[in-house]
């Protein structure tokens, strides 16, 4: 049996603070963000990028980058999307989105880049 | 021509069995499971649970003549073997939609499950199934909020939400109960639960159990930075104090109450349902003593029945089984009246225990909520069954955890998100759930530890209430 830890998580320390789907995941690698949008992709889902400081992650609301990339389903253009995000905001946390119109909700959503906490 | 009045005792069947009857869509259609008394012809006994589920009584009387009895009166108009079981049949039966009073599900099952229960003429009564004709459904509430709306507002997409009830459920003070809550929520769960008993018993009265906790979610999500909640149990003894109990949730600012529908009653769960919807506060449902009234295949009525009853009375989250865990569950029952709660419509399909199909219309879907004696090696199994659109409830399988509730709660969340990465990567999880697990263990001492506890606890007990199968 495994020696008994301390578990790690504080308010002081921000790396404690975590971003829903997959947080608790080590962050991902490009074969696990391909596919993540693969499978957005293979439920009909609307993909979509959006962006936020870390200290303002609570908010439901980020910036969206561009609009949502409805009916594509390009999986190189998605993730060159998802790049150019990250390029342009390389502190932020970069959030993968597949919108699934017919439930009105998000089918998949999930931090692809991980910001640097502060 | 009118008819005349003739006192005295008449065979059910002349009034209300009609076999040649089609339905109407605004009719409630039930299926009851008969074991007649010997003797009883089928029809007669069919026709018998008909009339005493509606207009009937024993013998004629005269003001039966100052009505249309014909349009009130419920109709046999089917019956069918029992797959497997020689003694019992089915029995159909259609009634109008007049005999019930908009938006009340006390009013229908006090029709269709009173008196009838306990008449001469049937051994046992079983209800199987109803069909809600969408004219009914359009005059209830419903859930309050629905999956939809609890996703938005708790921002959880994607995956199954997580909880876990407190334990022990009885005995704790209030502060040391608020203790167990910050730490399962700092590990990273979405939810914890008030234990069904606890209500506000000298050891912890409601309102201190309540400030306590409210300071365990709001420093968890500070310090997670993820959006939590409790379900603080709002039962008790009178609807004014229930209300008294849910106000105060509202004012410090809880997400979710939860009430248990069958011993709190159908009157007061609508009611609070309703007060959730104006009030913007997430209604968790527990089903305790549902087990008495569903368990017995001979007597009594279908949980499939009640999940139906609370979608109609409203709720957001409703226990339905684990199907994998300590507690009854057969994997095609249970699967059938998952979808009865989350889907919008629902056909016929008696392989799963479905004798109708189901038309919710716009009515919001409920959360399916598996908890009882599940683990973290269960969490492959539990994803393949209830996908997304479900909570998760380990109590002793966080709390129990070597290292303590944040440790299992961490290894909940992880085993969790290990196994939708997988099934999304197109894998199969149940079959491939050693190998995922194990993975996601090398990154995480917490869920390694859990999976050296209980790696040997299996729970393979037969199930006591089976779906209807041939046996010939």
């Amino acid at each position: 049996m495994s020696e008994m830890q301390d578990y790690q998580s504080s308010l002081e320390d921000a790396s404690s603070r975590k971003f829903e789907t997959f947080s608790y995941l080590p962050a991902m690698s490009p074969e696990r963000i391909r596919q993540q949008v693969e499978f957005i992709v293979s439920k009909g889902w609307n993909p979509a990028i959006e962006h936020t400081e870390p200290e303002n992650a609570f908010d439901h609301y980020w910036y969206m980058w561009k609009l949502p990339m409805f009916g594509e389903t390009d999986v190189d253009t998605i993730l060159a999307e998802a790049e150019a995000c990250h390029q342009a905001h390389p502190d932020n946390h970069v959030r993968l989105i597949g919108y699934d119109n017919y439930a009105q909700s998000q089918g998949a959503a999930m931090v692809i880049y991980r910001g640097t906490p502060v | 021509m009118a008819k005349t009045y003739n006192a005295g005792v008449k065979e059910y069947r002349e009034t209300y069995w009609m076999p040649d009857y089609t339905p109407k869509d605004t009719d409630l259609l039930a299926c009851f499971k008969i074991t007649p008394q010997p003797g009883v012809a089928r029809e007669e006994a069919a026709a018998a649970v008909a009339a005493e589920s509606s207009t009937g009584t024993w013998t004629t009387v005269w003001t039966d003549l100052l009505t249309d009895l014909d349009h009130y009166k419920g109709r046999a108009y089917a019956i069918e073997d029992v797959p497997g079981d020689d003694e019992r049949f089915y029995a159909f039966i259609a009634y109008p939609i007049d005999l019930f009073e908009e938006g009340s599900v006390v009013n229908v099952f006090t029709s269709l499950v009173g008196n009838v229960f306990g008449f001469k003429a049937v051994r046992t009564l079983r209800l199987e199934d109803v069909r809600f004709p969408i004219a009914y459904v359009m005059t209830c509430n419903g859930p309050p909020h629905g999956i939809q709306v609890e996703r938005d507002v708790m921002n959880k997409y994607g995956r199954p939400l997580l909880g876990c009830t407190i334990k022990p459920k009885l005995g704790l003070s209030a502060k040391n109960y608020g203790r167990a809550v910050y730490e399962c929520l700092r590990g990273g769960l979405d939810f914890t639960k008030d234990d069904e008993n606890v209500n506000s018993q000298p050891f912890m009265r409601w309102r201190q159990r309540f400030d306590f906790v409210m300071e365990a979610i709001d420093k968890a999500e500070r310090e997670t930075g993820e959006r939590k909640g409790h379900y603080l149990n709002v039962t008790a003894p009178t609807p004014d104090e229930m209300f008294k109990r849910a106000e105060y949730a509202k004012e410090i600012g809880a997400p979710i109450i939860m009430h248990d529908y069958i011993t709190g009653g159908w009157c007061a769960n609508t009611g609070l349902a309703q007060w959730c919807r104006d009030n913007g506060v997430l209604l968790h449902i527990h089903r305790a003593m549902h087990a008495v009234i569903d368990r017995h295949p001979h007597h009594g009525i279908h949980f499939r029945v009640l999940a139906k009853l609370l979608r109609l009375s409203g709720g957001d989250h409703l226990h339905t089984g684990t199907v994998v865990g300590k507690l009854e569950g057969d994997r095609a029952a249970t699967l059938g009246w998952i979808d009865l709660l989350r889907e919008s419509y629902i056909e016929e399909d008696r392989s799963r225990g479905i004798f109708f199909d189901q038309d919710w219309g716009a009515m919001p879907g409920v959360f399916a909520v598996a908890s009882g004696g599940i683990h973290v090696w269960h969490m492959p199994a539990l994803l393949a069954i209830f996908g997304d659109d479900a909570v998760f409830q380990f109590g002793g399988g966080t709390l129990g955890h070597p290292w303590g509730n944040a440790a299992g709660a961490a290894a909940n969340r992880v085993a969790l998100e290990a196994c939708v990465e997988a099934r999304n990567q197109g894998r199969a999880i149940e079959k491939e759930g050693k190998e995922v697990l194990t993975a996601a263990a090398a990154n995480s001492p917490e869920l390694k530890a859990a999976m050296e506890t209980w790696k040997e606890i299996k729970f393979e007990f037969d199930t006591v209430d089976k779906l209807d199968v041939a046996h010939k």
